[in-house]
């Protein structure tokens, strides 16, 4: 049985190149849908991967009760003041608690690409940020200065906006803000940002309080003890996440949409594409009926010929699901974009063609192969011997 | 006309081959038309008849920061604004926060003056309206996907604005009549459109009094949008709160590029289907000639010129890609509500699906030439000489 087989096999493989054109179309037809399939859900693997790496879990995020999100919450001086005082959190050489308030605001800055404004986050942030974001590097240029309208870019808002490299200029309400420096940021969400003095910033736009206070604790351990302190506190009305709960929440939706606007559409492909593949079979099938009855004629058994059809669309198949899945990754992997966040700013992230997606991208080949390949498996193994030796 | 039967006839003549090819075919058109309509919504943004004559004031440097609400009289005085209104984000959601309400704070009397026809409402629904200052008008659309009726008490939550009695985010406002949109175009943007009074958002808040979030205007003259735009702005340069103004559906189509080149993601899609239905399409028609040979030879030798023969194939290969277009164009025009449900306030533009037959001709033209060439060079002995 398994000699055979791999007989059977054998001579399919042999007579391929002759079946040349009818095989390039199941190579062809699903190395489409996979490529497909797999750049479309890098996308959204991407976007995760950006918002999933931003925030620690030893770090808390502060916003007003209710708020969602730090651009709708508002925090008051004391406020602050009092979640400095919060047990759990870590302390600087001095005794000052690792806190750095924040003031969150979107401003218009034209996409690089389309030159249309697109709103990208502004964020002040406290004295304590290297402290509390540790993560956070300059790549080029220098920090900015507290009291005067420097910032810096994060690495992918200088990628994707006009005038966010080193000694570029932004106007915001009647006055210029200097770039002076580029960060990275571990790849997160924040490297499509720009940050600058808190104080600087809520003068800037008139306002005395602030969005949101970013704290780091002795450890990830102390969440609850920190949790309970402010939540129980009467004077405040404030929601403590971690901070990676809540960059998880945020992606959540548009990756859910990437994810199924993807598989929908290479549903869809793969129905077309597995028509294709039936057809290329069928007609493999065709042309070799007589070789296929000979074979029965000596002596081969059905399930090894109908396995060799199978086989052959199988292999078909997963050279065209590697073949997709290369292309997604030679093109796309690495390519940085940039979209409208669930905050209501720009998040750039890059696509990522991962191992898992690569893999999925092949089981999907060969499932449509398989499919492809069944019907016309069973049909050579119900050949008609003495027929198709007749047929001429 | 005349040789029709004869091409239908060749068409079946391996009937698989042909369901399945043609089934291949009315799929990818099925995505064409679904995803032409996607990104002609996403390129045309409508915002219906009515649109035209609408611009948008926002801070020019932030659409989250706000405009002083005295901006309002100079705004007015401006020559060719026939009528201005100042508008609040709210941001409110019902009892969970994916029951999003688009909940806008509006002043009555400029509101219905700048929307003047596009709304429904009856004349007791406004009256009650005018009359309760805790009043709301919800789109009956609303009312109906979250059981409300009228009369009731409604809690909405705001994230952003707390109020300045007690501190809290919750507002309840009395849900006093309903409204419809009569542009149909515009139906589902509006769905979850709940107005109420300006006046008690801006007296209610604990902070931001005296500010709007933005300024929309009628202008008299569609074509002197851009010339009202740019005195709009000047009034406010150098001011710390300068403005940008533009058309409704500019605004609308800066949003949408916000979220990225749809468009290009579109394309690539279909560039791939379309590559891969060459070869497909391609594959059968050369199969369906290459087996016809003899038969084309016996066509030849009766007389047929070589130029008719090329016509044969050629409508062939036209009847193919277009009775499979058509038929996948008409599927997704049937998909379309569908999709409208899929992407909330988009509007589907049914014109988007005539592409679509170019691109059948265009295919089958090209999948047609080579095997049609063939069938053209053909010569009489040679091919009736060939037993396949």
């Amino acid at each position: 049985m398994f000699k055979q087989l791999t007989a059977v096999i054998g001579m399919s493989l042999q007579t391929l190149p002759q079946r040349l054109g009818a095989s390039s179309v199941i190579v062809i037809g699903i190395a489409g849908v996979v490529a497909v399939l797999v750049s479309v859900l890098a996308m959204g693997a991407g976007f995760q991967h950006t918002l999933a790496d931003t925030g620690r879990p030893d770090r808390m995020i502060i916003l007003r009760g209710g708020s969602d999100a730090e651009l709708n919450s508002n925090l008051t001086r004391s406020d602050v003041d009092t979640i400095s005082n919060a047990p759990g959190l870590a302390k600087d050489s001095s005794g000052k608690a690792l806190l750095s308030s924040e003031l969150v605001t979107v401003v218009n800055v034209p996409k690089l690409d389309t030159g249309t404004d697109a709103n990208v986050t502004l964020r002040g942030v406290g004295l304590k940020l290297t402290e509390v974001r540790p993560e956070l590097k300059i790549v080029a240029g220098r920090m900015f200065r507290p009291a005067v309208r420097e910032l810096i870019a994060g690495v992918g808002a200088a990628k994707q906006f006009r005038g966010l490299t080193v000694g570029g200029v932004l106007h915001l309400r009647n006055a210029d803000w200097t770039v002076t420096g580029v960060f990275s940021s571990n790849g997160d969400v924040h490297e499509s940002e720009l940050l600058a003095d808190v104080d600087t910033v809520g003068s800037s736009i008139e306002r005395s309080g602030y969005s949101s206070a970013v704290g780091l604790l002795t450890g990830a351990a102390e969440f609850s003890r920190f949790k309970d302190a402010l939540t129980t506190d009467p004077q405040l009305k404030v929601d403590v996440q971690r901070e990676t709960d809540y960059y998880a929440a945020q992606s959540k939706g548009l990756t859910r949409v990437i994810n199924i606007v993807g598989k929908t559409v290479a549903i869809i492909m793969a129905i077309g594409a597995m028509f294709g593949a039936l057809n290329s079979m069928y007609s493999a099938v065709a042309a070799r009926g007589q070789e296929i009855a000979t074979l029965r004629a000596i002596g081969f058994g059905a399930l090894p010929v109908l396995l060799s059809v199978m086989i052959e669309a199988l292999l078909l198949s997963l050279l065209g699901g590697i073949i997709g899945a290369s292309l997604a990754w030679l093109f796309f992997n690495g390519h940085s974009v940039s979209t409208l966040g669930g905050a209501f700013a720009q998040v750039v992230f890059q696509l990522t063609v991962t191992r898992a997606l690569i893999l999925t991208g092949i089981i999907w080949a060969c499932v449509i192969g398989l499919l492809g390949g069944l019907f016309p498996a069973l049909r050579a193994a119900r050949l008609p011997v003495a027929e198709a030796l007749r047929a001429s | 006309m005349k040789y029709f039967p004869l091409i239908w006839a060749t068409l079946w003549r391996k009937k698989t081959r042909t369901i399945f090819t043609l089934l291949s075919i009315i799929i990818a058109f099925l995505l064409f038309g679904v995803l032409e309509t996607i990104d002609h919504a996403f390129s045309h943004p409508s915002s219906g008849v009515t649109g035209a004559d609408k611009l948008v004031t926002t801070n020019k440097y932030s659409i989250t920061l706000s405009l002083p609400f005295a901006d309002a009289q100079q705004i007015r005085s401006v020559p060719g604004v026939a009528e201005v209104t100042w508008i609040s984000w709210f941001g409110g959601y019902y009892q969970e926060q994916k029951n999003f309400v688009f909940a806008l704070p509006v002043d009555t009397d400029s509101y219905f003056n700048l929307h003047k026809g596009e709304f429904v409402v009856s004349d007791e629904h406004m009256q009650a309206y005018r009359n309760t200052r805790t009043g709301a008008l919800a789109n009956t659309a609303l009312l109906k996907k979250f059981g409300w009726k009228i009369g009731a008490k409604i809690p909405l939550h705001s994230a952003i604005w707390t109020r300045k009695d007690n501190g809290s985010l919750d507002w309840t406002f009395d849900i006093v009549g309903s409204f419809s949109v009569k542009d149909p175009t515009q139906a589902g943007a509006q769905a979850t459109t709940l107005l109420f009074h300006y006046e008690l958002f801006d007296e209610g808040r604990s902070f931001g009094k005296g500010s709007v979030g933005w300024f929309e205007e009628r202008v008299d003259d569609p074509a002197q949008s851009a010339a009202i735009s740019n005195r709009i702005d000047a009034l406010f340069a150098n001011s710390p709160n300068e403005t940008k103004t533009q058309p409704a559906n500019d605004f609308t189509m800066a949003f949408i590029k916000q979220l990225g080149d749809i468009g290009f993601v579109l394309r690539a899609i279909l560039g791939a289907v379309f590559f891969a239905l060459l070869f497909l399409t391609g594959n059968t028609m050369m199969q369906s000639v290459r087996e016809r040979i003899p038969e084309l030879a016996v066509l030849k030798t009766l007389g047929f010129g070589d130029g008719k023969v090329l016509g044969l194939v050629l409508a062939e290969s036209l009847l193919l890609c277009l009775i499979a277009a058509i038929i996948g164009l008409v599927l997704s025009y049937a998909a379309l509500p569908i999709i409208k449900i899929a992407l909330q306030g988009v509007e589907l533009a049914p014109t988007a699906l005539i592409p679509g037959l170019g691109a059948a001709v265009l295919l089958a033209l090209i999948v047609g030439t080579a095997p049609a060439l063939r069938a053209m060079r053909l010569n009489i002995v040679d091919a009736l000489a060939d037993k396949r």
